[in-house]
């Protein structure tokens, strides 16, 4: 069993397991830090941007003006952003069978895999995880195909050149995999591949493997995967969750017993409290709103804003705050926003509840009735005319390279009364904001992860108690910033396995049993004997059928009888070789109960001697020695057969036959 | 042998009061639990004294499960479980768990509110049942116990309705509930893999029809509601609050819109609202079409039908109403078909079936005149119509989920005897499985020969695999030896070797060594190898080496040869080897 690790991102992790003769990927999770290297793409035309001074190195012998600009001391790529794919090279992906996906974030490289790989097989989500999917995948395509950029940059990438750049550009890594985003089209294909499952369906994989998805807790339809066979176990945790957010609790007694876990997406923000920052992200909106400035809330149109939104909710009215407009600016905001209404199997308790009344689960339902929350597909059209200040917007990317919040950080970024909060935890704030310094605007830094942090993940691994952990290196040292918190990593016995992007981990496994079934003509023909208080032997000799990776016991055929009739001649099948079994045996003869069977058999002059290791009898009559021992007999008796076969037959009655 | 024994207290030969014990592998289970609208008496529920005649149910049952909310399903559950007494779990997917208790909410008002009747389950009493409640999903694997595992599948006919998948071991049974294999304008068809289960037990409602295409039933409707519009008739479509009622919904709201239509259409119930809420949230049940849209446009939110007054009963000029219950056996739809009964430009659809002893049964039976309650009289002059839009599966249906799920045994239920009787021989004939059709109280029992799961060891499997080289042959059985250990629970299939040294036994050798002698001039080496070409000739088909030890070795048997002491001519075969099943007979002869 082998660990292919094919994404360094330990929250974006790519990993191919090849268990018994299945290729599995667990996940395929597209790296995006990469497009903090480029400038933003501005929905309409920005000086600013369009009078950045390209890069020319000092001594002036590298020229890259139309490729790099330079802002604020930092150099950016001009350019479509790229990101950073799994690695391609470490296997064939063709020969992937099935894609088990653990939620939406983690899917965002799949049609590069399934479109661009040759890859034939199979990918699992949940319902929830397969809508938001799309929408997050439809709303990247259409933030890159609003803005079309005629040009590619390629000549920084060139190896002679990169080193010359400056940080971080000339610290990117396997810059020439990086990809532009895919088209429509290449996400239609990739997710018609995709087959529903609900949590703890088992899904068979080619009769060898079972593969089941559980509830992590982390979003709607998140999921960690058991993966397992009749004696081995594999559980795949990936952004799993124990706080009570909206999703439906994570189920953790089921990763019991794995022999081998994979752990990954733990918090990225280990010392960042959800909770505190909800608060904060609270009192700073009402802080900016006051001064009659106006709040920007970069995100994810799908996850954290939900409760968000609740938080806004319950908090509006105290803040005084009812008239103040909310904005939801995305491709897809009205999709993200019914959807999660309609998926009560899979939120917590509270929320279904709700659901039975009937009511819709989540209150920006009402906040939308009530017409504090307006949502819109883009900045154009119906917003421009809607659009009243000050306000509150939500909008992506969080990574601000691309989408509308592009055009508000223009729009806002001059004014010191205007606060821009980061609520998401996948880019660093300061790198983000790079390319829009020197900024008047407030930043406040919010980032709410509720995946597991490390003394959770301890608790966890400690209830669950698998043999082996398997988890990206960094989990296994403290972070770089704060080496001295060894409270900061995983700290486990016998110690984690680390994995970085390109490592092949050779999962310590020993399968040493298989499932097989005894068809019921063979299961009764069988004669068991007890060989210890409660423990019984049966010799079986049958015919094994192995077929779809199952494997059947059947009773040994009669050879057929021979056909009677001569004028048909007809190939008959010939019956299997029964190669004669060996029978082993076990146990010890006792003298005195041999002896006295001897006699019964008419062999009464027995002359015994006792030896080192046992006896040995002496049949005068008969001239026959039979040397007995703990572990064995022997019988010398010369040209004599039925009084060899006799013999034979006495031992063996005092012996097991195995 | 192991058996599976199913005994219906409820739907056996009949349509009505749902309720299957299924008795697998050690387990009960009770499928379904519910009331028959037939009856006003005892009769209305299941008798539960079969299963004990002293009170609670809890220790004779390991779960309750529910496939759908409509009443002939699930009426009886408070009266089970809070009345009769059980606590363990009952299972139901969650649309079913959230319409379930309004319906029984709103049975026990017409039943006790209205007809006064005392002795009944109170609304407490299904609040208490309903926490007794643990949701399902579809396809999700729930373990009701280490053994039992069930399963739901999707079932079309209601919002919610499921099919399960009940197992133990590896013997199974599927319950399909009511079931529907087309999909309509608001629900999918129903799914099942090949589960093969040891019996399927099928609802047989329509055992003998083989309905036409849903599309030319929906243009009869369509057109008998318009032309009794047109001469200004008021149609009164009796439906459940639930289901039927959000098909023909969308059906008349789409027909309005394309033609323009003035006339007011009406939904008489206070539920609509809800009961479309309801659709709205569990829009992940409801089909393809309507899933894909919902952004865009929710197909349950109506601009022509209009929640209904009971003063409107007496407006003048056409209408059409919505009115529940379905078969016309109380409340509203039987209040405003009295009132409209008398009039023949009136018209009463029926869109579903009815059970025995309704009103909605009389009048489909041609009846015109009915006995009311207080000894009235009522004429019928009203025409009367029946569609059958209820989503039950007809007779090709029912094959085709056979076809599916490819069971051993059948089971009908949920029909007319005599019905069943002519799907039994046609199933019977066509996939020559065993049918069953048991009557209430009646037991039937199936005989199920399950194998014996075994943990093989790996290394003696693929010792044996490897002798059928790489890829296995079906037409070259391979035969394998072992042992198989047995120890409290767990069967292990080793080599023997392996079972001796797991057991911590020693292996006995049993020697034989004899002596032969036969004249031959020859040197020792001579006679050896003589001895090895006369063996070789005559022994066919048995491993023979002559090694360079000095010995030659016949399978596991050693042979020596010396010369005695006294005549060099004089040699000793001295035969030593361990006990083989062969017997060394055939050896000697030549000697």
């Amino acid at each position: 069993m082998k660990l292919y690790c094919l994404s360094g991102h330990p929250t974006l992790p790519c990993n191919v397991l090849k268990f018994k003769s299945t290729t599995i990927m667990l996940d395929c999770g597209l790296d995006t830090t990469s497009v903090l290297n480029f400038l933003p793409l501005p929905l309409v035309h920005s000086p600013r941007l369009s009078k950045l001074p390209g890069w020319v190195s000092k001594d002036g012998t590298v020229n890259l003006e139309k490729e790099l600009k330079e802002c604020a001391g930092r150099v950016f790529v001009d350019s479509q952003p790229e990101f950073c794919l799994p690695e391609r090279e470490l296997l064939d992906l063709s020969t992937v069978d099935v894609i088990l996906i653990s939620n939406y974030h983690c899917m965002m490289a799949l049609p590069y895999i399934t479109e661009r790989t040759g890859f034939t097989g199979t990918v699992y989500a949940t319902e929830p995880t397969l809508q938001i999917g799309r929408l997050l995948m439809e709303e990247l395509v259409n933030f890159m195909e609003r803005v079309p950029k005629a040009q590619s940059a390629t000549c920084w990438k060139n190896k002679e050149i990169q080193r010359m750049l400056p940080g971080p550009l000339k610290d990117a890594v396997e810059v020439w995999t990086w990809k532009r985003s895919y088209s429509m089209q290449e996400v239609n294909s990739a997710l018609s591949k995709v087959q529903l499952v609900g949590y703890s369906q088992k899904v068979e994989l080619f009769g060898a493997v079972q593969v089941s998805p559980l509830s992590s807790g982390y979003s709607l339809g998140s999921s960690n995967w058991i993966i397992q066979s009749h004696h081995e176990k594999v559980s795949y945790v990936s952004g799993s969750s124990l706080l009570t957010t909206h999703p439906q609790p994570m189920d953790q007694s089921s990763l019991k017993n794995s022999d081998v876990l994979i752990l990954t997406g733990l918090t990225q923000m280990p010392t960042a409290n959800p909770d505190g920052m909800l608060g904060e992200f609270c009192s700073n909106l009402a802080m900016t709103i006051r001064a009659g400035g106006n709040v920007l809330v970069p995100c994810y149109s799908s996850g954290v804003i939900y409760d968000l939104l609740e938080c806004l909710y319950q908090f509006i009215d105290s803040a005084n705050l009812g008239t103040t407009p909310f904005y939801f600016i995305s491709p897809v905001a009205n999709s993200s926003l019914e959807f999660s209404q309609i998926f009560a199997e899979w939120l917590c308790h509270n929320k279904q509840s709700k659901v039975y009344l009937p009511e819709p689960p989540f209150p920006h339902a009402e906040l939308i009735q009530t017409n504090k929350l307006k949502h819109y597909p883009s900045i154009h059209g119906d917003f421009s005319t809607d659009f009243r200040q000050p306000c509150v917007v939500f909008t992506g990317h969080p990574s601000l390279r691309f989408g509308d919040v592009v055009h508000f950080m223009e729009l806002w970024g001059k004014s010191g009364l205007n606060t821009i909060i980061f609520t998401e935890p996948d880019f660093s704030y300061l790198d983000a904001l790079a390319p829009y310094q020197p900024l008047a605007m407030k930043c406040v830094y919010c980032p709410i992860d509720t995946r597991l942090n490390f003394h959770q993940v301890s608790k966890l691994l400690k209830e669950v108690q698998p043999l082996h952990v398997v988890c990206p290196e960094q989990y296994t040292q403290p972070p770089l910033t704060q080496s001295h918190r060894s409270d900061l990593m995983l700290e486990l016995q016998p110690p984690p396995m680390p994995y970085r992007r390109c490592s092949v981990l050779n999962l310590p496994f020993r399968r040493r049993y298989e499932r097989v079934y005894i068809l019921p003509e063979l299961a009764n023909s069988l004669v068991p004997s007890e060989i210890k208080p409660g423990i019984s032997l049966a010799t079986v000799s049958a015919v094994l059928h192995s077929k779809d990776n199952k494997h059947t016991l059947q009773s040994v055929p009669k050879p057929p009888p021979v056909a009677p009739s001569k004028k048909r001649k007809r190939v008959i099948e010939e019956p299997p070789v029964v190669l004669a079994p060996k029978p082993l045996l076990s146990g010890a003869v006792p003298l005195d109960a041999f002896l006295s069977t001897l006699q019964k058999h008419g062999i009464t002059e027995v002359k015994v001697e006792e030896t080192a290791d046992g006896h040995i009898l002496h049949l005068q009559a008969e001239d026959t020695l039979i040397q007995l021992e703990e572990d064995g007999t022997h019988i010398v008796c010369d040209n004599n057969e039925p009084l060899r076969t006799t013999l034979r037959d006495l031992v063996l009655r005092f012996l097991q036959k195995l | 042998m192991p058996e599976i024994k199913v005994t219906p207290l409820g739907a056996g030969q009949d349509v009505g009061r749902s309720c299957i014990l299924v008795s697998i592998g050690g387990k009960n289970i009770m499928l379904d639990c519910g009331m028959h609208m037939g009856y006003n008496d005892d009769r209305r529920f299941p008798d539960f004294s079969y299963i004990t005649q002293n009170g609670r149910l809890t220790e004779f049952l390991d779960c309750v499960i529910i496939s759908h909310f409509h009443l002939d399903h699930c009426g009886a559950l408070p009266f089970m479980s809070e009345m009769v007494g059980y606590d363990g779990p009952i299972y139901m997917t969650h649309p079913t768990k959230a319409i379930c208790p309004i319906l029984l909410e709103d049975f026990r008002k017409i039943t006790v509110d209205k007809k006064g009747e005392t002795n009944f389950f109170t609304s407490q009493m299904i609040k208490d049942c309903m926490k007794k409640v643990v949701p399902l999903n579809l396809h999700q694997t729930v373990q009701v116990d280490d053994e039992l595992e069930i399963k739901a599948y999707y079932a079309g006919h209601v919002l919610g309705a499921a099919m399960v998948h009940i197992k133990v071991g590896s013997e199974s049974v599927v319950y399909t509930g009511d079931y529907n294999m087309t999909p309509d304008r608001h629900l999918g068809a129903a799914w099942i893999d090949k589960c093969r289960p040891d019996i399927l037990i099928s609802e047989s409602t329509y055992a003998t029809t083989i309905r036409d295409s849903k599309r030319c039933r929906e243009r009869d409707f369509l057109k008998k509601v318009h032309e009794s519009i047109e001469r200004g008739g008021k149609v009164l479509i009796p439906v459940f609050a639930l289901g039927r009622a959000q098909e023909l919904c969308i059906l008349l709201e789409t027909f309005w819109e394309r033609m323009n239509l003035k006339a007011p259409i009406y939904f008489s119930t206070g539920l609509t609202e809800k009961a479309n809420h309801y659709y709205k949230l569990f829009i992940t049940w409801t089909n393809q079409k309507i899933r894909k849209t919902f952004v865009q446009r929710n197909m349950f939110e109506f601009k022509h039908i209009k929640p209904f007054d009971r003063s409107y009963a007496d407006n003048p000029g056409p209408m059409v109403v919505f009115a529940t219950p379905g078969m016309l056996h109380a409340g509203q739809s039987l209040q405003i078909f009295k009132k409209w009964a008398g009039n023949e430009k009136n018209m009463v659809i029926m869109p579903g079936y009815c059970v025995q002893g309704t009103i909605g049964h009389k009048i489909l039976n041609g009846q015109r005149k009915l006995e009311m309650e207080g000894r009235a009289t009522l004429d019928v002059k009203l025409q009367v119509e029946y569609m059958s839009f209820s989503a039950h599966a007809d007779a090709k249906g029912i094959m085709q989920l056979i076809r599916m799920a490819e069971p051993r045994n059948m089971l009908l239920v949920h029909g007319e005897g005599a019905k069943m009787v002519f799907l039994k021989g046609k199933i019977e004939q066509e996939f020559s499985i065993d049918c069953y059709m048991p009557a209430n109280g009646e037991t039937a029992t199936v005989t199920t020969n399950p194998s014996v799961p075994v943990d093989i060891s790996l290394n003696l499997l693929k010792r044996e695999m490897a002798l059928g080289g790489p890829l296995p042959d079906p037409k070259k059985p391979r035969t394998m030896h072992g042992t198989l250990i047995m120890k409290e629970n767990s069967l292990k299939l080793v080599s023997s070797e392996q079972a001796l040294k797991e057991l911590g036994l020693n292996e006995h050798q049993l020697r034989f060594t004899c002596r032969v002698q036969l004249q031959d001039p020859h040197s020792d080496t001579d006679t050896l190898h003589r001895v090895y070409t006369h063996l070789k000739s005559v022994l066919k088909g048995y491993t023979i080496q002559h090694l360079p030890d000095g010995t030659v070795m016949v399978e596991s048997i050693v042979i020596k040869v010396s010369s005695s002491a006294e005549d060099p001519n004089t040699k000793v075969l001295l035969l030593s080897g361990v006990i083989r099943t062969r017997t060394w007979g055939v050896f000697f002869q030549p000697c």
